[in-house]
C-alpha cells in the first residue's frame, strides 16, 4: 500500500465516513432486496394473493399495482442514493483527501491530479 | 402486406443507417488510442451514459420479447420487467463507483486489482463470451424475425444483414460510434413507445381498469392473464429466475463497460441514476402495449397466422402489430426501423463487450503478459469483432425458434453465476484470492452451463430428448449459490503465500476504490 493511501485508511474521519457511507448504501439495497424477493416469494409461493381483485375493480388484481409500485421505488431509491452522496459523502471524501494531500507537499502535485480524477471538482 | 408500406419503413431504416454510418465515419477518425476504442476516451456524461444504459437494456428482447410475453401471457411478462429493474439500484448502492474508480476498460480490469490477472481475466473472458454469445443469438434471432415480416427478406439474409452492419460501427467506430448509435435509438425507441402506449390508453378513455378489462375478455385464458401463471409454474423456477435477473444484470459485460465511459465515479453515479428511471418508464410502458396487443390484435384476423397458430410471425411480434392497429402503416414502418435499430445498437455493444474480453483480456493481458503494443491490441481487437460477428450470424441461423425473451434470461444466468460473485466478492470480501475466484467461478461457469444444456429447452426442445436430467428452466438459484460456496470454501482454503499478497492488498483496493484516487482517468497519461 503507498503511504498516503495506507494514511488515508487509517484517518479516523475516512474510516467512520466509510462506515456510514456503507449503512447507507446496504439500507438502501436492503430494502430493494426485501422489495423484490417478497415480490418473488409471493409469486412462488402464494401466486394467488397477486391474483386478488382490488378494490371495486373488476379485473385489476393486486399483482399489478405492487408490480408498478417496485419499479418507482427502485427510481426513487436511486435518487436518495444520488443526491445524499454528491451532498454528503463527496464533499466529506473531499476534505479528507485534501487534508491528506496537504500535509505531504512532496506527494502533493501527483497526487492532486489522482485526486481530481477520483472526484469532480465543483 | 401492401408493398407501398415495405417502402415506408425501408426509407426510415435507410435514414437511420446513413445516419449511423455517418456517425461511424466521424467516430473513426477520433477513434485513436486503446481508450477511445473501449472507453470512448472516458468522454460521455451521465446522462448520455445513462441513455446509452438504457438503450443496452431496452434491447430487442426487452421490447418485443417482453410485449410479447405480455401478449401471451399477461401478468408474467411484469416478472421479467421487475427483474430487469431491480438490479439497477443495486449496482448504484454496491458497485457503481467502485467499478469506475478501479477499472479501466473491462469488469476484470476491476477484479485483478488484487488478484493475479491471468487465471481472472481467462475465466471473466470466458463468461462475457458465454453471455455475450447467448445476448447475440437472442437479438439476431429477433432481428431476423422482424425483418422477415416486414421486408420479407428471407430470415438468413436478415441476420446477415444486422450481422455486417454490427461489424461495421463496431470494427470502424469502437465505444464512440456504438454508444452515439445506442443514444439516438433509445431516443427513437422512448418516443414510439410512449405514443404506442399512449394511443393505447386514449382507446380505453385513459383508464387501466378498461384496458385490462378488454384484453381478459379477448384473451383465451380469461382472467387468468391477470396473475402469475404458467411461465413460471413451480417455487423453484420462479426464485431461480428471480436470482438470475438481478444478479444477472450486476455481471452483464456489455453494461459493466459502460461505466469506463465516463470521466468520474460522480458521473458513473449519475448514469445509473437515469438508466434506471428510463428503463422503469420503459418497462412501464411495454406492460400497457403488451396488454393494448391482447385488446386489439386478438381475434382480429388481419393479424392472425394463415396456419391458425397465433399471430403472424409469433408473439415476438405483437409490438409491431399493435404499431399498425393503432398508428397505420406510417408509424408501423416508424416502429419497425425503430426496432431494427434497436437490435444493431445492442449487438454492437455486445460485440465490442466481446471483443474487449478478448483483445484486452486474453490477448494484451494474458498473452502480452499485460505489455501490449496499443495499436496491436486495438487491431486484435477489430479482428475479434469481425470473427464475433461472424459467430453471431451463424448461432442466429441455428436458433431461430427460441422466444427471445427466454434466450437472455439464460445470458442473465451466466452473468450471475460467474461475473458477478468474482466481482461482488472482490470488492467486498478481504478473504478472496484468486485461486477461490478461479475455482468457484469455473464451477459456477460449468454448473450454469451444464443446468441449461441437461435442462427441459436445450435436452428436450433442441436435442429431443423425452425427459429433461435438469428438471428446472432457470439455473440461477443452484449455480450463482454454487460459485459463492465454492469461491469462499476454495479461498478459505487458500494457505499460498500469493493468497496472503492477495488478502493483504485488500487495504489499498478499498481506499483506491472508496475514493478514485489514481483511479484511471479519461485517457492515456
Amino acid at each position: 500500500m503507498s503511504e498516503i493511501s495506507a494514511r488515508i485508511a487509517a484517518d479516523p474521519a475516512f474510516v467512520a465516513l466509510q462506515k456510514s457511507r456503507s449503512r447507507f448504501a446496504w439500507s438502501l439495497a436492503g430494502i430493494v432486496l426485501v422489495a423484490y424477493f417478497s415480490f418473488i416469494l409471493i409469486i412462488a409461493f402464494m401466486p394467488q394473493v397477486f391474483g386478488r381483485v382490488v378494490g371495486d375493480s373488476e379485473t385489476l388484481t393486486l399483482g399489478i399495482p405492487i408490480g408498478l409500485v417496485i419499479i418507482v421505488l427502485c427510481f426513487l431509491l436511486t435518487g436518495i442514493y444520488v443526491r445524499r452522496a454528491n451532498r454528503v459523502f463527496d464533499p466529506a471524501l473531499r476534505d479528507i483527501l485534501d487534508r491528506h494531500l496537504e500535509s505531504d507537499s512532496g506527494l502533493n502535485a501527483e497526487a492532486n491530479g489522482a485526486g481530481d480524477e477520483g472526484l469532480s471538482p465543483r | 402486406m401492401a408493398q407501398s408500406m415495405n417502402f415506408l419503413a425501408i426509407g426510415m431504416f435507410a435514414i437511420f443507417v446513413a445516419a449511423t454510418l455517418g456517425i461511424t465515419f466521424w467516430a473513426a477518425r477520433r477513434t485513436r488510442s486503446a481508450s477511445d476504442f473501449y472507453a470512448a476516451g472516458g468522454g460521455i456524461t451521465g446522462l448520455q451514459n445513462g441513455l446509452a444504459i438504457a438503450g443496452d437494456f431496452m434491447s430487442a428482447a426487452s421490447f418485443l420479447g417482453i410485449s410479447g410475453l405480455v401478449f401471451a401471457s399477461g401478468f408474467d411478462g411484469l416478472i421479467y420487467s421487475i427483474g430487469f429493474l431491480v438490479g439497477w439500484p443495486l449496482i448504484l448502492f454496491l458497485l457503481a463507483e467502485r467499478l469506475r474508480n478501479l477499472g479501466r476498460y473491462t469488469f476484470a480490469d476491476a477484479v485483478s486489482f488484487r488478484l493475479r490477472p491471468l487465471p481472472i481475466r481467462t475465466l471473466a473472458a470466458c463468461g462475457t463470451l458465454c453471455v455475450v454469445a447467448l445476448y447475440l443469438v437472442a437479438q439476431m434471432v429477433g432481428a431476423g424475425k422482424l425483418i422477415q415480416l416486414l421486408f420479407g427478406l428471407p430470415y438468413p439474409v436478415a441476420v446477415v444483414l444486422v450481422g455486417c452492419l454490427m461489424i461495421l460501427y463496431v470494427t470502424f467506430g469502437g465505444m464512440l460510434a456504438t454508444t452515439w448509435v445506442q443514444l439516438i435509438k433509445a431516443c427513437l425507441l422512448l418516443f414510439g413507445a410512449t405514443v404506442m402506449a399512449v394511443a393505447v390508453l386514449m382507446r380505453t378513455g385513459w383508464s387501466l381498469d378498461g384496458l385490462f378489462s378488454a384484453a381478459v375478455a379477448k384473451h383465451p385464458k380469461g382472467v387468468e392473464i391477470m396473475s402469475p401463471g404458467g411461465l413460471v409454474s413451480d417455487p423453484i423456477s420462479a426464485i431461480s429466475l428471480g436470482l438470475a435477473l438481478m444478479f444477472g444484470t450486476a455481471g452483464l459485460p456489455h453494461i459493466l463497460m459502460r461505466f469506463f465511459t465516463v470521466p468520474d465515479a460522480v458521473q458513473a453515479r449519475r448514469s445509473v441514476f437515469f438508466a434506471t428511471g428510463f428503463i422503469g418508464y420503459f418497462y412501464i410502458l411495454t406492460f400497457i402495449i403488451g396488454f393494448g396487443a391482447i385488446m386489439l390484435l386478438r381475434g382480429d384476423p388481419a393479424f392472425l397466422a394463415e396456419d391458425g397458430s397465433g399471430i403472424r410471425g409469433g408473439n415476438n411480434m405483437a409490438a409491431i402489430h399493435l404499431a399498425q392497429a393503432v398508428g397505420g402503416d406510417v408509424f408501423l414502418g416508424f416502429i419497425s426501423a425503430v426496432a431494427f435499430a434497436t437490435i444493431l445498437a445492442v449487438v454492437s455493444g455486445l460485440t465490442l463487450a466481446g471483443a474487449s474480453a478478448i483483445s484486452h483480456d486474453l490477448y494484451a493481458s494474458v498473452w502480452c503478459a499485460g505489455t501490449p503494443n496499443e495499436a496491436r491490441e486495438v487491431r486484435v481487437s477489430r479482428i475479434a469483432t469481425v470473427l464475433l460477428g461472424l459467430a453471431a450470424i451463424g448461432l442466429g441461423i441455428s436458433f431461430e425458434q427460441q422466444n427471445v425473451a427466454y434466450m437472455v434470461g439464460l445470458a442473465f444466468a451466466i452473468a450471475a453465476s460467474v461475473n458477478f460473485p468474482i466481482l461482488f466478492l472482490s470488492m467486498f470480501w478481504p478473504g478472496l484470492t484468486t485461486r477461490g475466484a478461479t475455482v468457484g467461478g469455473a464451477i459456477g461457469l460449468f454448473t450454469a452451463v451444464m443446468c441449461m444444456i441437461l435442462g427441459p429447452t436445450i435436452w428436450v426442445d433442441i436435442l429431443g430428448h423425452d425427459a429433461p436430467i435438469f428438471p428446472y428452466k432457470h439455473p440461477a438459484l443452484f449455480s450463482t449459490t454454487a460459485a459463492f460456496i465454492c469461491i469462499i470454501l476454495v479461498s478459505r482454503a487458500d494457505r499460498s503465500a500469493q493468497g496472503e499478497r492477495e488478502r493483504a492488498a485488500f487495504g489499498a483496493q478499498f481506499v483506491r476504490s472508496q475514493t478514485g484516487f489514481g483511479a484511471a482517468g479519461a485517457a492515456e497519461h
